[in-house]
């Protein structure tokens, strides 16, 4: 009785934030990989290799290409009895498609966990990550969501998996995919960026911002700001991290000119990697901060987009 | 067509949440409590909806105690037609809710149900996508935007690193993310018409549901505070750590 | 602009105790009398009880007049004082004076005076008052002769610049054969009401105090339930009018709080910094040990009293409560008298509904009735004790032993009092006070004590701190000064910040938690204080 790790992927490249959840999966048993796509064997070659694979499920039909929830569900359920959990990255699809088949199986889901106590207890963040819950699952089935930066991620390679092939099952025709639009060319959405750099009142002033959305180009991130940038009228108000919704988690934020008021530090401390600029060595963001470099901004930033541009 | 908007009472997103010392759960005493946030947003777009001609009736639905009712009366006071409250006193957890949802609309037979993408409380976003497949209808999350057309609905949806648009079958199921709207403030008079609006009262057992937990809170604790780390001497060792340490570039 | 109006017999200002006390005495006496009484009550916070601070000690005295069967209909009066010490502090010693008599606290209860109003409403709702919390009153209405005629409610969804957003919604106006004003220590529409009315004509200033409260919640081996502490002298000096509150409530939760008279000179004086100070003293800091804090807040009381008394009532309308400032300050209470006034105006304001008088008459005799209840007894006797302080701690001290003892507080004199924002002294004339950074888990910094008020403001909406000369800050307030509105202010609102080179006044108005210090206390009362869109402010629990 092993654990099911649902894949995220596109149909060429398999999604890392799987590695995170294959992670968790780890510690509760054996670990098999469900790709489920359209024309999507490189990514079940792919998920082999993942360290701690033992197999991989791979099934393939139109249908499945871009992993709506109404086709994807009733295809997990047909394979959840083999195992005590299914898993998947709490990304936009993993919260998507998760809920659905537990509800399919009358199963509760463990939201977002950040911890593994034993395979029937986790631990989850409640209340925006103001409290931490400790859970136990009553269910036969446990389906769980993973919060990537609650476990660093596995190999992507030196796993042995199989690969079986399972039949796909039928369209239910409920859905359909209409088109995507991927922020490539413009900034990622606050909420859910995997990177933000967040500017403060040590900007300065509203001309002085270009500089952090130049370094948000460069990494790829989105632009936050602290609520004393939005009072100084820098930003408009949308970007101020920490007020209803916008409670963020990336893999990594860059505070430049943040001082860290609690404030502020409500709305990002889940971050995975905290880098702070500052030139205020007291400033009480170098508490939290994974790295600090105290140093003038208008110094050390360009020097930061030159060095990452190379 | 009909709508039902699922709204539940939650703790009010000015308040911090804070774990009673004995670890059992989280300290709600005099708390001010309001709509869930993102339910706001479902009631906003079904009364757009309405507004737009393309809906008849707006229902809404709580779940939980008898001072529920507010936040019924709330949904009402911005202009639902009618409210029905689920009542119990006892802890209902998000495959519970969805039963009961798909209870009532067994018996209201909306075409839409809109709910919020998640509960700022326990945080779970699990209820619409449940009710979705307890009832084998689409679902169509996180919405920034919707369409209502003639049997079916467009839903573009906020997805990590951009918007996906879906076309779902009606009826359907949509939960409400922070971008779909702004919620409109509500107005006295309406309060005070809200009051003699019909709200109807029934149990989990009326509607044959057993709303029995699954998960068992074993305990709440205040985050671990994060300790901090190492200061860098300069950008070019900041950038060897965030690739080679930390590996996140 | 056009504005929905709707008619009521009495609209009420604020829920508070004075004005849930004000509703349920009316509507007591309309059913009593069979008679048909329409009462609406406003309140700027998100609910009744969310902008109620207090430490605080509860004089059961108008509450046993107004719901007598108090207990058992649950009030959350749960903790009767049995130890009760008066401290005077040095910087390392704390020695116990007999407790002053107006201070004596037999049958009085601890209680969190938020939630002793939100049971008060429920109470009022029961009894047919209409309450609508979140919805705050920003203007007065006067008929076309002068009375008053109801309030406005705040319009929702100005932007920053003050036009009307997307989700605009105009306010609406409340229309009342009398308005009662309730807002506590300050109120902004009061204050309008004073130099419309003239209603401070031939009495002293007002004067004031800011209380800043924190809730703990301690470890059990810490706490004694039922212990009530005061303490004068350290941390500030003789000179300056302040002292402490600590309470031990239910549930491990003990009150702590520094009470400082806004009368102060020195404009280096943070009366935050001078609370976390005080809890560092030798005789408290154990209290604290292992603890958590739970909450914090501050806001202004009245501390006049009886000289400061303005004139009451006008056509229209009347005031009760600290807004009036029936405080008592030597007892350090006001929730009693502020209940007993409203029950009285609601007397002298139905009499007149009964009468069939018409809209805007004025309820004259409410001043009369007043004058034959105990509360002014109370507040007559006291009204030597705050001024005396003028002369320094001990002197005061000495004063206040000659007035209630020998006269019984009936000298045949009464001290004056000057207006707090006359006060301060110019920076140069003053030394700064080096007070002690924070640890994080004793004494803390501003924001972090801000956050846990629970306040918030819509970002875009106009700024509800107005300045009269936006010149002032930077001019007078920083030159002559040294900025006092950056310590004055127990929450952050207001900062110095320097852009390229000079400095400018940046207001957070985000961070306000409405306590008025600043309204009070500018020194040329340039700060004018509006309400913001209503349910805007603290959200405190159990404060």
């Amino acid at each position: 009785m092993g654990a099911l790790v649902i894949a995220e992927h596109n149909n060429t490249v398999l999604n890392i934030a799987t590695l995170n959840a294959v992670a968790a999966a780890s510690k509760l048993g054996t670990v098999d990989i469900l790709v489920a796509g359209h024309q999507c064997q490189a990514v079940a070659a792919a998920a082999a290799q993942v360290t701690g694979v033992t197999k991989v499920l791979h099934a393939d039909a139109p249908h499945y290409a871009h992993g709506l929830a109404e086709n994807l569900a009733p295809l997990v359920v047909s394979l959840a009895t083999n195992y005590q959990h299914l898993l998947a990255a709490a990304t936009t699809n993993g919260k998507n498609v998760m809920p659905r088949i537990a509800a399919l199986l009358d199963v509760a889901q463990l939201s977002d966990i950040i911890g593994v106590v034993s395979d029937d207890t986790f631990v989850r963040p409640i209340y925006a990550g103001n409290v931490v819950a400790t859970v136990q699952s009553l269910d036969r089935i446990k389906a769980i969501t993973v919060r990537t930066t609650g476990f660093d991620p596995v190999a992507a390679t030196g796993g042995a998996g199989t690969i079986e092939t399972v039949a796909a099952g039928p369209d239910l025709g409920l859905s359909q995919f209409k088109g995507e639009e991927l922020t490539k060319s413009t900034r990622p959405e606050l909420a859910a960026a995997n990177r933000i750099v967040s500017g403060g009142r040590g900007i300065g002033s509203a001309e002085n911002f270009a500089i952090i959305e130049k370094l948000a180009d460069v990494l790829g991130a989105a632009v936050g700001a602290s609520r004393a940038a939005v009072d100084a009228g820098y930003v408009p108000n949308d970007y101020q991290v920490g007020q209803t919704g916008k409670v963020v988690a990336p893999e990594l934020y860059i505070a430049i000119g943040i001082s860290g008021a609690i404030q502020h530090l409500a709305g990002m401390k889940d971050s995975k990697v905290i880098v702070a600029i500052n030139k205020d060595e007291e400033a009480p963001i170098f508490q939290v901060a994974d790295y600090g470099l105290v140093g003038d901004l208008f110094k050390e930033v360009p020097a930061l987009i030159d060095a990452l541009s190379k | 067509m009909k709508i039902l908007v699922a709204v539940k009472r939650a703790i009010d997103y000015n308040v911090k949440a804070r774990p009673k010392s004995d670890g059992t759960g989280v300290d709600l005493a005099n708390v001010k409590m309001s709509m869930n946030p993102f339910d706001e947003i479902a009631v906003e777009e079904a009364l757009r909806l309405q507004e737009a001609g393309k809906v008849t009736e707006v229902v809404a639905i709580s779940i939980g105690p008898t001072a529920c009712q507010e936040t019924l009366r709330t949904a009402m006071a911005m202009g639902a037609d009618r409210g029905i409250l689920v009542q119990t006193d006892d802890e209902v957890q998000p495959l519970a809710v969805a039963k009961l949802l798909q209870a009532l609309v067994a018996k209201e037979a909306p075409g839409l149900v809109i709910l919020g993408k998640q509960a700022i409380d326990d945080d779970s976003n699990q209820t619409g996508q449940m009710l979705a497949g307890l009832l084998g209808w689409p679902q169509g999350t996180f919405a920034a935007k919707i369409d209502v057309g003639e049997g079916t609905v467009e839903v573009k949806r906020e997805v990590d690193g951009g918007l996906q648009t879906v076309a779902l079958k009606l009826p359907a199921i949509v939960t409400a993310d922070l971008r779909l709207n702004e919620p409109r403030y509500v107005k006295l008079p309406n309060i005070m018409k809200a009051k003699k609006k019909q709200l109807d009262v029934v149990s989990p057992a009326d509607l044959g549901v057993d709303i029995t937990p699954r998960l068992k809170l074993v305990k709440v604790a205040e985050p671990p505070a994060r300790a901090g780390g190492v200061k860098v001497a300069d950008v070019q060792e900041l950038v060897a750590k965030l690739r080679n340490e930390a590996k996140v570039i | 602009m056009e504005r929905e109006a709707m008619e009521f017999d009495v609209v009420i200002v604020g829920g508070g105790p004075a004005g849930l006390a004000t509703a349920i005495r009316l509507r007591q006496l309309a059913v009593q009398h069979d008679h048909e009484l329409t009462v609406c009550l406003i309140e700027k916070g998100s609910e009744v009880g969310a902008h109620i601070l207090s430490g605080a000690v509860m004089e059961p005295r108008a509450l046993n007049e107004l719901i007598p069967e108090w207990r058992t209909l649950g009030a959350p009066l749960h903790t009767s004082v049995t130890d009760d010490r008066f401290l005077f502090l040095t910087a390392r010693r704390a020695l116990r004076l007999p407790t002053p008599p107006p201070m004596h606290n037999e049958g009085n209860y601890i209680v969190s005076l938020g939630n002793v109003c939100r049971w008060l409403a429920q109470q009022a709702e029961a009894a047919g008052v209409e309450i609508y919390p979140g919805f705050a009153a920003a203007e007065v209405l006067y008929h076309a002769d002068g009375r008053v005629k109801g309030v406005a409610t705040g319009d929702m969804g100005r932007t920053k610049e003050g036009a009307e957003g997307p989700n605009f919604a105009p306010g609406m106006e409340l229309h009342a054969k009398q308005t009662i004003f309730a807002e506590g220590c300050r109120g902004s529409l009061t204050k309008t009401l004073f130099e419309r009315f003239d209603l401070r004509r031939d009495i002293d200033p007002q004067v004031f105090c800011l209380g800043v409260k924190e809730l703990w919640e301690v470890r059990p081996e810490q706490h004694r339930l039922g212990r009530v502490i005061h303490t004068i002298g350290w941390p500030v000096d003789q000179a300056t009018y302040g002292g402490s509150f600590l309470y031990h409530l239910e549930n491990n939760l003990v009150s702590v709080g520094f009470v400082l008279g806004l009368g102060y000179e020195n404009p280096y004086l943070s009366p935050f910094e001078e609370m976390q100070r005080f809890k560092t003293h030798p005789a408290m800091r154990e209290t604290f040990a292992g603890a958590r804090r739970v909450a914090y807040g501050a806001r202004a009381i009245s501390a006049g009293g009886f000289q400061s008394i303005p004139k009451l009532t006008f056509p229209g309308g009347l005031l009760v409560g600290d807004g009036a400032g029936f405080l008592n300050l030597p007892k350090i209470k006001g929730s009693h008298t502020a209940m007993k006034s409203g029950m009285t105006a609601a007397e002298s304001v139905f009499k007149l509904l009964r009468a069939g008088e018409q809209a805007g008459t004025e309820a004259i005799d409410y001043l009369h009735r007043l004058k034959n209840t105990w509360l002014w007894d109370e507040l007559y006797r006291v009204r030597n004790i705050k001024p005396a302080f003028r002369w320094g701690l001990w002197l005061a001290i000495a004063y206040g032993a000659i007035d209630t003892y020998l006269f019984r507080g009936k000298a045949p004199w009464t001290l004056r009092h000057k207006a707090d924002h006359t006060s301060l002294k110019p920076a140069a004339l003053c030394k700064p006070i080096d007070y002690p950074k924070p640890d994080g888990v004793l004494t803390f910094d501003k924001l972090s004590s801000v956050f846990l008020s629970n306040t918030n403001h819509e970002e875009n909406q106009p700024c509800h701190l107005t300045l009269k000369d936006a010149s002032v800050p930077t001019r007078l307030n920083l030159e002559v000064y040294a900025g006092p509105e950056q310590r004055y202010c127990p929450a952050g609102v207001y900062e110095f910040v320097e852009e390229s080179g000079s400095k400018h006044l940046q207001i957070n108005a985000q961070n306000c938690v409405h306590c008025k210090t600043c309204d009070i206390k500018d020194p040329s009362q340039n700060i004018h204080w509006v309400t913001p869109e209503g349910g805007g402010g603290p959200n405190y629990p159990n404060m």
